[in-house]
């Protein structure tokens, strides 16, 4: 097993969120080579290098972009989904800290790629750090010639707004992103038709991860072969696994798609608290949890889902046999409930049902019934609701009582055996 | 409703105070200058897609959202101010109610909430006699706990106004919140020094000086960098590639790229064109920083295969 940093390699160089600093180490040195090339190539080589987007469908990129019509007289926007707030999930806030430029060096390539002259960065409103950072980085590639009007003499025009939301997860949906954008509620649309089409103001449009478009450069300059020499053929290139939990060093491990988290544990310096580890999720709060018996799954999008989960945001959220899972369930579910955006019946009282139930198993309230409505209501909102929020917040509840029944057996007679002193928050309730 | 407990500041479908009509004229000039310079991001015709930023901006100027802000916004967009308010109260971060100075935001999702964060959240609600949404009677604090503010590898964390002071305990947490209590200002783990909630939020609406833009803030830690750190430890590397490297010179001239000449020659990736001397230089008194030339890539001064001339690519 071997660490290979793409993403993140100039992490810890000095101020590398400055654009001197970027062009040292190679930086827009694939948006000089992209414009040599004809935008059907530069989708080609994406196409072939099987990039899978990191924001956690794990659509191939290359595909989405062949999907923009040529013959629609509408303008065509690239849309950057930086609104990161998936449970676990801590990569692209950092990625645009250290690195702004290799994502806006990666959208400009995507916007000559698909015929866009303008890209939006929707970014969470609460990550004003990156906000900020990303905005100084437009103006430091304005100021430079790579954004702007006859882009380094190559004829081709390109602007980026970024654009601040006001929190709300369910604005990481791609046609809520949208929506909000566009100065509305953020809720999801129905699809078809899909963004590729219609998308912002009705018109055709990219939307692209972070990670997702900061990986083009490389992909560019290395060429597909460089790419696909890491990770499985059908899930290839680096992955950025986000560890967090109870683990000795938590952070950013960025190593070929396919690692294990047996592997990642080691890189991580062990468990902290010298406890077995229990129950994990591979990518995120909306992939059903991992156990022990999952230590050698390789995490890549083909391998996880194999193993009956996805690997999402590969946010890897780590728990110990002292972790109460139960109670980890019923504050995700607070989460769902809080974020639901109340479009969709299933989703709006499913995850409200959700919290009333587990609030009831915590306090040693709960009966057997119970659990049998849990899975009752999780029958009901996966694929019956209107985006994937909902499919996401049973995911949790239908891992955790199909590994760990008998803990939630244990909560019936006689409550949670871990609270102890502690209280929850709960302050969604 | 007996048994039913209605959290209204966080209750999704509660109106904002709509008392009285609102009153846009008590923006400034200024603030109109402001709502136009972010109407302009937008294309031709698309004036709405501003509604969130001026939303910011009405309530960096007010502190909440009031029947003003949105009778400005209204007015400014050509909405009416049931379009505006169905907006603004479907987003966590407008504010209903006048918000403190300071807003300190507790996560308390599953991750952080396991690591201490519920019992931060309880911590501070104790010590400042407030509970979830509240805001002290002096209008110094509004506590909130928050959903995952994706610093989880930073967990537990608090932040306020939206900086993060991570890897919190009840004691440091406690420790923020008396310093801001007693007029001073806490400095945050990463990222621009803290600054009032009303001044954050013109930042969110998108509005920045040069000052605010905070180039120099490092916004990075150990989490952060820890992988990229072991990979040098252990000599871990990406795969390398070769990439064409026209002169520069040419691009400045506003040329087409091309290819080719005794310009062209093959690197390996991450070529840095900085001397070691120039890297040592740098380097010195920040030690725990590596350099470009500790990057895990190889560089073109690490790789014998391809030799390089540092310095020479620049000027090419």
């Amino acid at each position: 097993m071997t660490l290979t940093p793409v993403l993140t390699k100039r992490f810890g160089t000095d101020q590398p969120w400055k654009i001197d600093n970027y062009e040292r180490l190679d930086g827009y040195a694939g948006l000089k080579k992209a414009l040599r090339l004809q935008p059907d190539e530069i989708v080609g080589i994406v196409k072939d290098s099987n990039l899978r987007g990191r924001g956690g469908a794990g659509f191939p990129t290359g595909m989405k972009w062949s999907f923009i019509p040529k013959d629609n007289p509408k303008p065509k926007y690239v849309v950057i989904n930086a609104d990161e707030g998936e449970p676990g999930t801590c990569r692209d806030l950092p990625l645009m800290m250290n690195d702004p430029h290799s994502m806006i060096e990666g959208i400009i390539i995507a916007c000559y790629a698909v015929g866009a002259n303008h890209a939006f960065v929707y970014i969470r409103g609460e990550a004003v750090h990156a906000i900020r950072r990303v905005t100084a980085a437009v103006q430091e590639a304005q100021a430079k010639g790579y954004l702007g009007a006859n882009i380094l003499g190559s004829g081709f025009d390109c602007r980026i707004t970024v654009h601040g939301g006001a929190g709300a997860y369910i604005c990481g949906e791609e046609t809520a992103l949208l929506d909000s954008l566009e100065g509305r509620r953020g809720q999801p649309r129905l699809k078809p038709p899909f963004p590729a089409t219609n998308g912002l103001y009705d018109s055709p449009t990219v939307v692209n991860n972070v990670g997702t478009l900061a990986s083009v450069p490389y992909i560019v300059l290395g060429g597909a072969d460089w790419f696909k020499q890491m990770g499985p053929e059908g899930s290839p290139g680096p992955c950025i696994y986000s560890l967090s939990g109870r683990i000795a060093n938590p952070g950013q491990y960025e190593a070929p798609m396919g690692t294990t988290l047996r592997e990642l544990i080691e890189l991580a310096g062990g468990m902290s608290r010298g406890k077995e580890l229990k129950f994990w999720t591979p990518g995120g709060s909306s992939t059903p949890m991992f156990t022990r018996e999952h230590l050698d799954t390789p995490l890549d999008f083909d391998s996880a889902v194999k193993a009956g989960s996805m690997n999402g945001t590969s946010a890897v959220m780590i728990f110990d046999e002292d972790d109460c899972v139960v109670r980890a369930v019923q504050k995700w579910s607070e989460f769902y409930k809080h974020e639901s955006c109340g479009k969709c019946t299933p989703c709006r009282e499913g995850t409200y049902w959700y919290v009333g139930i587990y609030d009831r198993l915590e306090r040693g309230e709960g009966t057997a019934e119970d659990l049998d409505t849990l899975l009752d209501l999780s029958d009901n909102i996966l694929g019956r609701s209107f985006c994937a929020l909902g499919d996401g917040a049973t995911s949790p509840v239908s891992s955790s009582i199909k590994y760990f029944r008998d803990e939630y057996q244990r909560h019936l007679d006689g409550g949670c055996p871990y609270v102890g002193g502690r209280t929850l928050a709960g302050a969604h309730a | 409703m007996s048994g039913f407990q209605r959290d209204d500041a966080n209750f999704r479908t509660s109106v904002i105070q709509l008392d009285r009509p609102g009153d846009p004229s008590v923006f400034s000039d200024q603030v109109r200058a402001d709502a136009a310079e972010l109407i302009s991001r937008y294309p031709e015709g698309q004036a709405r897609s501003a509604l969130l930023p001026l939303l910011h901006l009405v309530q960096s100027e007010q502190g909440h959202v009031t029947p003003d802000g949105i009778a400005f916004c209204a007015d400014t967009l050509g909405l009416t101010k049931a379009q505006v308010a169905a907006v603004a109260t479907f987003y966590t971060m407008y504010k209903r109610t006048p918000t403190g100075e300071y807003l300190v935001s507790v996560c308390t999702n599953t991750l952080c909430g396991m690591l201490g964060g519920d019992e931060i959240f309880a911590a501070l609600s104790e010590q400042l006699g407030i509970g979830n949404n509240d805001t002290t009677p002096d209008g110094k604090i509004t506590l909130e706990h928050a959903e995952c503010l994706a610093a989880c590898d930073y967990a537990p964390v608090v932040t306020v106004n939206y900086e993060y002071f991570d890897n919190q305990t009840v004691g440091s947490a406690r420790g923020i919140v008396s310093e801001l209590t007693s007029g001073g200002t806490p400095v945050p783990t990463r990222g621009a020094p803290l600054c009032t909630f009303r001044q954050i939020e013109r930042q969110i609406a998108g509005l920045f000086d040069d000052t605010t833009l905070a180039p120099e803030a490092a916004a990075t830690g150990t989490p952060t960098e820890v992988g990229v750190k072991l990979a040098i430890d252990r000599g871990d590397t990406a795969p390398s590639y070769a990439i064409e490297r026209a002169g520069e010179s040419v691009l400045s001239q506003g040329e087409r790229l091309s290819v080719g000449g005794s310009e062209a020659a093959d690197h390996a990736v991450d070529n840095s064109a900085e001397t070691d001397a120039e890297a040592t230089a740098r380097r010195a008194g920040k030690q725990r920083s590596p350099s470009a030339h500790d990057a895990p890539l190889a560089t073109a001064e690490s790789d014998p295969k391809n030799p390089a001339e540092p310095g020479t690519e620049k000027g090419a």
